[in-house]
């Protein structure tokens, strides 16, 4: 990015923090926490401790950083280095993102920029017009996206509260600020689980390393009555619902399913994985030391805040996570598709000079697909 | 610390105080080494360590985890403690961790018993108390299973490497795991075993007692056998291949995969220097962030730690695990290609 992009971004993002510190709070137990941030085009800062909202907000005043994060964990020392901080707990965190549920939708929504000519493009896998594999891949999620994301948003909550035992008010579901949702789980059971315990979690979550015989299935003598009904608890009970559909149809898709035999069945349950699992990104719940981004902050990928949905139901990020004001700023756009911010559709630009509002212009800039006219 | 019946300790005799127990009954260790009626002890106490080697379980002379006589109690007692005494005087680490873990099966056992007992309440509430104050799991009963919160079991759980169990194919209810008596006990087996073993290695080792040489050297000789080679043939298993394979294609290589890669050529001693060309090919390449990322991982900067490389367990979580026959059940992939000479 130029020096002229990067002076703009930056001033939007000052505004931006100035005007809404109302929306940027540190967490509970703040002294517990290790802060870092990123500025534009330049590496990550990290192993930091803030004390309070004050000394929070003197930093984003100071820095303008693109990104802030903060950590799930717990130290006694958060700003030494990670093997002398004292890990004590951490809350569960899961990430849900729309690029990980490989939707049709993608190819519509999906640039592609070159990293050797600049050169952009629908999506492909290689540079139409150099050829280079060295491409980056911009995504301006769809209406779709953030709907399918939702749904895994539900599915996950769901197996938490029935099968996990959280409590629905220590749920907490944040638009991450670019494609998906940030999903909080406060005082579980859980917080002192380790990286290895937590990835059972997620398979358990995934529905993942599942064996026929959970479900009755077995290799020698199959018995009928073994296998789950329309109202079991837990995985049993969805995996009925998901094959049996009604429970009168229970008898007739076992008399099937034994017949199509053990491995058939195995290849069944990995195949229904991604419609009853949750779709989440293992690596981020695994990870116990991450540092995760600030509620409240901008995602530099796209220049939205990442913020609190109250009713995940009817939210719609490109209305409630956008708040860069409306004034209009003159760029040379270059993105071959449409999109939709404030109910206000934008593109297609082919590397044309156009007038947008900031929020706009922030957004495209953010996504390598506009420069400062 | 629990208050054990007689019965008790000839079934747990791992909880009694082994010097206490002998005091309490008027004995010394030189006696038995002496006295023709009390060397049996030994010889039953070889024996129990014996049956250990092979994998088995020690036939024991209670019935039902009850004995007939007094005399039997004891001597089942005395053989335990017998058999950590010649277990310290071999001084081998290999035959201790044989002889905790069958022992923690014969334990086991007892404890499935206790846990289903309907008839005696009290066997029943000593065994759930033996299991928290021992490895601080709180079981509780409900409708014919016993229950443990989800956190509790993946403590234990995670190290089990059979599918059945991990979480997604056990019960799971509003945060609890059901499990039976037999489930319940042998979640605790690798644990209890570990009880034994710290119990045995704190155990004072005392110098060699006459009569005890024999069954000390037999015990040495047979241990012997345990001693392994290994051979590796240096192939890459298919998770690397794969890893290798996407990066050459010049796609991109998720950060869990690059961090796999990378731990396991460490791990096979290859340099920094030799391991970054490998991801010249990604997409976002960056020597120097290249190489700086390798030395993280290397300890030669940074914390100074070095990173090992996943198991298989994690790898499949992340979708990088692609196995194939001759992985054989591995737990991570250094291992493959391994095997006994």
């Amino acid at each position: 990015m130029r020096a002229k992009e990067i002076k703009f971004l930056e001033e939007s993002f000052k505004k931006y923090y100035f005007d809404h510190f109302d929306l940027i709070h540190v967490p509970k137990r703040t002294s517990e926490r290790e802060f870092g941030f990123q500025k534009f085009n330049s590496g990550m800062i990290r192993h930091m401790s803030l004390k309070d909202n004050k000394e929070l907000h003197l930093l984003l005043m100071q820095n303008i950083p693109s990104d802030i994060y903060c950590s799930n964990a717990y130290y006694s020392f958060p700003n030494l280095p990670m093997n002398e901080k004292d890990w004590k707990e951490a809350d569960l965190i899961f990430d849900i993102d729309a690029k990980d549920l490989h939707l049709e939708c993608r190819s519509n929504h999906c640039v592609t920029k070159c990293n050797e000519c600049n050169e952009v493009s629908k999506l492909s896998d290689y540079c139409p017009k150099c050829n280079s594999s060295k491409i980056n891949i911009k995504s301006l999620p769809c209406k779709t996206c953030i709907e399918e994301s939702k749904k895994e948003v539900f599915k996950l909550s769901n197996i938490l509260i029935e099968d996990l035992g959280v409590e629905k008010k220590n749920i907490q579901v944040y638009f991450s600020g670019n494609e998906g949702f940030h999903v909080y789980v406060y005082e579980s059971q859980f917080q002192q689980l380790g990286s290895r315990e937590r990835a059972e979690l997620v398979d358990y979550l995934m529905f993942k390393g599942t064996i026929p015989e959970t479900f009755g299935m077995k290799k020698l003598k199959p018995n009928r009555s073994l296998f789950p009904e329309i109202e079991d608890k837990g995985w049993r009970g969805r995996f009925s619902k998901e094959i049996f559909g009604l429970k009168s149809k229970r008898s007739k898709i076992v008399s099937e399913l034994i017949s199509e035999g053990y491995s058939s069945f195995q290849k069944k349950l990995i195949d229904i994985s991604t419609t009853i699992g949750a779709q989440i990104d293992p690596n981020v719940t695994m990870d116990i030391h991450r540092i995760f981004r600030l509620p409240g902050s901008l995602n530099s990928k796209s220049g939205l805040t990442k913020i609190l949905c109250r009713d995940i139901q009817k939210f719609d990020p490109y209305l409630e996570s956008s708040f860069l004001d409306e004034n209009t700023v003159e760029i040379m756009a270059n993105c071959p598709i449409e999109f939709k911010i404030k109910n206000k559709k934008f593109g297609p630009f082919d590397n044309e000079n156009t007038t947008v509002p900031t929020y706009t212009a922030v957004y495209m800039i953010c996504k390598n697909l506009a420069t400062i006219s | 610390m629990i208050t054990l019946g007689k019965d008790e300790i000839a079934k747990y005799p791992f909880l009694a105080d082994a010097g206490q127990y002998l005091k309490d009954k008027g004995f010394t260790l030189q006696q038995f080494g002496i006295d023709p009626d009390l060397k049996l002890s030994i010889d039953k106490a070889f024996n129990r360590v014996q049956v250990s080697t092979e994998g088995k379980i020690y036939k024991s002379d209670l019935i039902d985890g009850e004995a007939s006589k007094d005399f039997v109690l004891e001597r089942e007692v005395f053989s335990f403690l017998l058999a950590i005494v010649l277990l310290k005087l071999t001084g081998m680490t290999t035959l201790i961790k044989r002889f905790a873990l069958a022992e923690a099966r014969r334990a086991e056992k007892y404890l499935e018993k206790d846990l289903a007992n309907i008839s005696d309440g009290s066997k029943k509430e000593l065994a759930i108390r033996i299991i928290d104050d021992l490895f601080s799991i709180q079981i509780k009963e409900q409708n014919n299973h016993f229950i443990i919160p989800v956190s509790n079991y993946l403590q234990h759980s995670i190290n089990f490497h059979e599918r059945e169990w991990k979480l997604i194919n056990r019960h799971v209810e509003k945060g609890f795991v059901f499990l039976t008596p037999h489930e319940t006990v042998r979640l605790i087996r690798k644990e209890l075993g570990n009880y034994i073993t710290t119990k045995i290695f704190n155990a004072k080792t005392p110098t060699m007692i006459s009569g005890f040489e024999e069954p000390v050297d037999k015990l040495i000789s047979l241990s012997k056998k345990f001693v392994t080679h290994t051979i590796t043939t240096g192939e890459y298993p298919p998770c690397i291949k794969h890893a290798i394979e996407v990066l050459e294609r010049g796609e991109n290589l998720p950060h869990s995969g690059r961090f796999m890669l990378a731990t396991f050529l460490l791990a096979r001693n290859q340099s920094v220097q030799q391991i970054a060309p490998l991801f010249k090919n990604a997409p976002d390449y960056n020597e120097r962030v290249t190489l700086y990322q390798l030395n993280h991982l290397a300890g030669t900067s940074g914390s100074g730690t070095q990173y090992s490389c996943p198991s298989c367990e994690k790898l499949k979580t992340q979708n990088l695990c692609f196995a194939i026959p001759e992985c054989d059940n591995i737990f991570n992939p250094l291992q493959f290609g391994k095997r006994r000479k």
